[in-house]
């Protein structure tokens, strides 16, 4: 097995000792936590693999929490069919607005994704006879998997991990495939990779709907955690918020997003125990990172460690893909076509 | 009928200040090659400042002016401090844009609180003008009259003086201005101000419709997105076009179908970027 492996099981192992060592409250928080970091990896298929940044990500993630709660409460579908059909839902929107939004690249596909992701929550801020608006709607009860009951922080916390450990596995085998390889290739060469006869666009499109496939899952958990759904979750804060995640723990690299979500997330939550004003923070922590870390906080410290010439960089930070010819910072600025 | 007239009114006025908002998103769009998304934030500076500007007892015309003189001066500041730093990243640049965007929006609640703040439209418009029996709000007409005046001038500053002429050829082909000696990063802050200040200046002038409130850049920067989607990046008639099309269209639909306003402006949108995925004017951009 090779050292990545056995780090991210140890690493799992480790984060199934979290509910010993924490009270209810950390719990919980680490719950939000594994649900934002599958949100924020879900992304980074986009943004690090792809270089197709996007602003409109929270719409995938908003539109299966909605439709599971719509599902299960107006139109009474039990638990299982409602998840199922909320990802169909919002599986189909991205295969959908993925058309759509890689009519264009670079900038203009980022402005078409924010446009597109201002629409869904134009819709459910104002279409209120579905969503009921600013309101939000209420999830009742958590799903019994198995039978088994969710409601306390710790099982929650369990369900989450499972979740989360099975969906990062599932990406982490796309993005070292074949399929994953030739995404990196249509990121950095797009013009090569036509001319060894690939799809390109078709590459994208797979990665968006992937995409928003996993951020679909995310948000189940999410709507399941919180048992309650708003608009925020559909805007472009949040959607800002799951780029800053990416790009602050670094967009190349699977670890990174998950080291960007903790972060934000601790962040997020310690910051508006003191303050109210957690979005002038946001865009504070999203302009010095920006021009302070380019690369992100995991690609900056493995370069670190490479430097310094350290026979082994330590496994827990470095499961092997993307090493992103070290500008991943405007890989699809160069294409605009 | 008087819904029908009012209604069309209103879709030309509000396409109106769309045009104040997207002209300037467009051209610096379209020569410093990214979507500046502190717009929204701009205009709605634009609106509060206004709104505190008449409070002050200043004359409402004087107001607009000034709010679009400071938020011209923010744009420098943004330009200059932030944004040249990040040259040549300019996804980094645009991700600069949405954090000032939010520090701007969170500024603005902790200065003017949650409640929305009344811009008062100057005396004389208030009353409206009855015309063959119908009556039409004075003030509607006043900003159309002003976007048409805003565009003429854009027109010519952009045909026929010489610093036009230097920013088409820096949104056609931003080497070989270099090459020929334009100095571009002198045009982009001057691109950057006149963008914003005119995102102020529309700010205030839309105050006594739309009132300043928290989220109105969130109600607006999509506006201005779909407009340039529509119109294409760079292009004045573009942007002339896309302003009053999206006006009629959000307008009409708000009125008609107030749940759905957002899907159908969607519908346009839609159908450009499958048909013509440049946009409408897509000229400026090889």
């Amino acid at each position: 097995m090779s050292r990545s492996g056995i780090a991210s099981i140890l690493a799992l192992i480790a984060l199934a000792f979290v509910p010993f060592m924490m009270g209810d409250f950390f719990i919980n928080l680490s719950s939000q936590v594994l649900c934002y970091a599958l949100f924020a990896v879900s992304l980074n298929l986009l943004v690090g693999y792809g270089g197709m940044t996007s602003l409109g990500h929270a719409a995938y993630f908003g539109i299966a929490a909605y439709g599971v709660t719509w599902l299960h409460t107006v139109a009474g579908w039990d638990q299982l069919t409602s998840a199922i059909g909320a990802v169909a839902v919002a599986t189909l929107s991205a295969a959908f607005f993925g058309v759509l939004a890689l009519r264009a690249s670079g900038l203009s596909f980022l402005m078409i994704t924010l446009a597109l992701g201002q629409i869904v929550w134009g819709m459910a801020y104002r279409w209120v006879g579905l969503t009921q608006g600013d309101n939000g709607m209420r999830f009742p009860v958590r799903p019994e998997p198995f039978g088994i009951s969710i409601n306390s922080a710790t099982s929650f916390y369990y369900f989450s991990l499972i979740v989360f450990a099975v969906s990062v596995y599932f990406i982490w085998r796309v993005v070292n495939s074949p399929f994953g390889a030739s995404l990196r290739g249509a990121r950095d060469q797009p013009r090569r990779m036509r001319m060894l006869g690939h799809d390109v666009w078709m590459i994208r499109w797979a990665a968006f709907v992937m995409s928003g496939f996993w951020a679909a899952i995310a948000g189940l958990l999410f709507v399941y955690y919180q048992k309650f759904v708003s608009p925020y979750a559909v805007s472009l804060q949040q959607s800002a918020e799951v780029l800053l995640m990416t790009i602050l723990g670094g967009a190349t690299t699977l670890t990174g997003p998950m080291v960007g979500a903790v972060i934000v997330t601790l962040v997020k939550n310690l910051a508006s125990t003191y303050v109210e004003r957690w979005n002038a923070l946001l865009g504070l922590i999203f302009v010095l990172s920006v021009v302070f870390m380019p690369t992100g906080l995991v690609p900056g410290f493995q370069k670190l460690l490479s430097r310094k010439k350290k026979p082994s960089a330590p496994a827990e930070e470095a499961p092997p893909p993307a090493h992103g010819h070290g500008h991943a910072a405007t890989p699809a600025s160069e294409h605009a076509s | 009928m008087q819904f029908w007239l009012i209604q069309t009114l209103n879709s030309v006025a509000f396409g109106g200040l769309l045009f104040l908002l997207s002209s300037g998103f467009s051209l610096i769009f379209g020569l410093m090659r990214m979507p500046n998304l502190a717009h929204g934030a701009f205009f709605m500076l634009g609106a509060y400042f206004g709104a505190t500007f008449i409070n002050w007892g200043v004359n409402f015309w004087i107001a607009a002016i000034l709010s679009g003189l400071v938020v011209g001066v923010l744009g420098i500041v943004l330009e200059r401090g932030l944004l040249r730093k990040l040259a040549g990243n300019s996804q980094g640049q645009v991700l600069v844009t949405l954090g000032v965007s939010f520090i701007i929006a969170d500024v603005c609640l902790m200065v003017w609180t949650g409640d929305p703040v009344p811009v008062p439209a100057p005396q004389w418009a208030r009353p409206p003008i009855f015309f063959m029996g119908y009556a039409f709000p004075t003030y509607r007409l006043v900003v159309l009259a002003i976007a048409v005046v805003a565009a003429v001038l854009l027109y010519l500053l952009m045909e026929r003086t010489r610093l036009g002429a230097m920013i088409r050829a820096g949104v056609d082909d931003m080497e070989m201005a270099r090459g020929v000696g334009i100095r571009v990063s002198m045009l982009f802050m001057m691109v950057f101000m006149l963008g914003a200040a005119l995102a102020g200046l529309g700010g205030t002038i839309g105050g006594p419709i739309m009132q300043a409130y928290p989220g109105l850049d969130a109600d607006m920067l999509p506006l201005a997105l779909v407009v340039v989607i529509l119109g294409g990046v760079g292009s004045l008639m573009g942007a002339l076009v896309g302003s009053f099309a999206v006006g009629f269209i959000y307008n009409f639909g708000t009125a008609l179908f107030p749940d759905f306003a957002y899907v159908i402006l969607f519908l346009p949108m839609v159908a450009v970027l499958v048909l013509m995925p440049e946009g409408l004017f897509a000229g400026a951009r090889q």
